[in-house]
């Protein structure tokens, strides 16, 4: 599986870099993660969610790393999802901020764990994968991700077609202000 | 608390919904003091807009007072202050909020991916307009959340009464926009399609921007009057004459220099043949529209000149007239209104006595008579020119 999309940020690359270097705010904005801990001065740990409640584990290293233009990562030997994914930052023409290319690669091993691929990306990987640079782009420029009534949890795939009714939820449904770790709500 | 809710095609009911509450930083709590419902919203009444879920609340044009603040909006926004807000919800941060297009912001619409399908690329969020403008409840209600705050809200003193300010949140700006699109120059002609409240106020800045005269072209006799006594518009009732000879008579066979279209998508047609083809189609969803007006905007628009559409559309119409666009080196300019963009200039025309915004009202109502509020809206009955409801009343 294989998903790629592009955004751009307004403002500057260095500033952009550091703020997707920052791996443990990774699953902030990406859709499929649960948190990413840094282990070591290249290396994490990444918990990302699987099918019907559980979670799927691996251990990554950064392949590349250059500040400012760009950020490769895989998985390491013996994760049962093998994954790499590589971001790239370039100026935008005529002072319009970063352009933000992102590709993320998933090899499903075949069998049981075929279908946990399939869960953490959906029907339309590039779609996710839009949505998780839409986040990032909030959370930069605006410092929050968007969130209404019919989508409390902002940008999400999954919420466009399970969208709550535009008016106020009671309390205990809906997610507090720390952006994009409230509980998930689904109708 | 009590708000207007959708709950399918022409079904409006007043109804007990949570309040909001907080829950982004920027984010601010507005207790409604008032309220109008607009010709977009008929749109969704009539369910001509997708994405509307039963039980979303109403509306987009709203003001009241500050009763809560986020921690991110609480340097430029206090409990107590009294404020409009703009329909459009915008960052202000990103490229098209710093350029001023607040209504492409590309970071307010959560629904983005929806409305990227719809439309190509992404719009802002709107407030109580369908879930393709990000599914945020609406102001036809008690409270309303109102996301970046800091950027989203007009501070007004008490000087001026609610009537005067509140249409701040949309029809103003908009009819403003509408004719600033249009270019104006010392001797042109304007003609606005819709004499609708958007329409009128499409007339009065025309005429505040330069132009020599203004044309008003709809159907209701009480619209046209409105804006003959009130904006010193000529008048065409599309009923009763050809609206294409009438406004070669009235610009000595030139056309008017700028079109406005303030009709939108439910334009009515004359002629029962042409009105039944768009209604079946739009009916069936193979048009999304029934672009009467626009039709004619274009056709009668002078060679050269600029049509300029601010009436609501959502999707696709039928039997565009691109030749005549094309071959007469006619301007189109369109948009959302960009809101924020217009707010404090006009507040500042209001405060120097040269806008009086306030005329468009007919109708007073409380929140709770919103449902019938709606039919009259609809059918243009009992002179209704624009409705303003007050909550708790
Ligand atoms: N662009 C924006 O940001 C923005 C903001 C607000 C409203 N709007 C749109 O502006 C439009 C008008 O809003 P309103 O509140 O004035 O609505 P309204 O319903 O009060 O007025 C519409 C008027 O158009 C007239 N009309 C219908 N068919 C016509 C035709 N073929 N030729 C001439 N006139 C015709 C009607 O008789 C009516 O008087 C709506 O489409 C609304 O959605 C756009
Ligand atoms: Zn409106
Ligand atoms: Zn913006």
């Amino acid at each position: 599986m294989r998903a790629r999309s592009a955004i751009t940020v307004n403002d500057r690359p260095d500033a952009v870099y550091s703020a997707w270097r920052d791996f443990e705010c990774l699953p902030r904005f990406m859709d499929h993660l649960e948190s990413v801990s840094v282990t070591g001065h290249r290396r994490s740990h990444w918990v990302a969610h699987g099918p019907v409640g559980t979670t799927v584990e691996w251990d990554a290293e950064i392949t590349e790393d250059v500040p400012g233009e760009r950020i490769s990562w895989r998985s390491l030997e013996g994760a049962s999802v093998e994954n790499a994914g590589w971001v790239h930052f370039r100026p935008a023409p005529g002072d319009q901020g970063t352009e933000v290319h992102l590709e993320l690669e998933y090899s499903p091993p075949g069998g049981a764990l075929g279908s946990v691929v399939a869960k953490l990306f959906g029907e339309e990987p590039n779609q996710q994968v839009s949505d998780d640079l839409r986040r990032f782009k909030q959370i930069l420029e605006t410092g929050e991700i968007a969130r209404s009534d019919g989508s409390p949890l902002g940008s999400r795939n999954r919420n466009q077609v399970h969208q709550h009714d535009a008016h106020p939820s009671p309390d205990d449904d809906q997610p507090r202000t720390t952006a994009g770790s409230g509980p998930e709500v689904r109708s | 608390m009590r708000a207007a809710c959708w709950m399918g095609s022409t079904s409006v009911e007043v109804r007990d919904v949570p309040e909001p509450r907080i829950l982004n930083p920027r984010d601010a709590i507005v207790r409604i003091t008032s309220t109008a419902i607009c010709g977009s919203d008929l749109h969704l009444y009539d369910g001509y807009m997708p994405t509307m879920e039963k039980g979303d609340i109403l509306g987009h044009e709203f003001m009241g007072e500050v009763v809560e603040v986020g921690p991110g909006a609480a340097s430029t926004i206090s409990v107590g202050d009294r404020v409009v807000v703009p329909f459009t919800i915008s960052c202000g941060a990103c490229l098209a909020c710093t350029r001023g297009l607040y209504s492409l912001c590309e970071n307010s619409n959560p629904n983005a991916a929806m409305a990227e399908k719809a439309f190509g690329f992404p719009t802002a969020g709107i407030f109580g307009y369908s879930h393709l403008t990000g599914g945020y409840a609406g102001g036809q209600a008690e409270y309303a959340r109102v996301p970046f705050a800091d950027v989203g809200l007009l501070k007004v003193g008490p000087d001026l009464s609610d009537e005067q300010v509140l249409f701040l949140s949309d029809i103003l700006p908009t009819g403003y926009m509408g004719a600033e699109m249009c270019d104006i120059e010392p001797g042109d002609i304007v003609a606005v399609w819709g004499a609708g409240p958007v329409g009128q106020f499409a007339m009065a800045s025309a005429l505040l921007l330069g132009a020599e005269r203004v044309i008003a072209i709809d159907r209701f006799d009480y619209r046209l009057e409105m804006a003959a006594v009130r904006t010193g518009a000529e008048v065409i009732d599309y009923e009763h004459v050809d609206v294409n000879e009438a406004l070669k008579e009235l610009t000595g066979g030139r056309g008017p220099d700028a079109c406005i279209d303030a009709v939108g998508m439910e334009a009515h047609h004359g002629t029962g043949a042409i009105q039944a083809y768009d209604r079946v189609k739009q009916a069936a969803r193979l048009e999304t529209e029934r672009p009467h007006a626009l039709r004619q905007a274009i056709t009668c628009c002078r060679n050269g000149g600029v049509v300029s559409i601010i009436g609501v559309y959502g999707g696709f119409a039928d039997k565009f007239p691109i030749g005549s666009l094309m071959n007469r080196s006619l301007t189109i300019r369109a948009g959302q209104c960009h809101v924020q963009r217009y707010m404090r200039p006009l507040l500042e025309h209001i405060e120097a006595g040269r806008l009086d915004p306030t005329f468009v009202i007919t109708h007073r109502l409380g929140l709770e008579e919103a449902p019938g509020a709606y039919e009259t809206f609809k059918h243009k009955q009992d002179g209704c020119m624009k409705v303003v409801l007050t909550p708790g009343a």
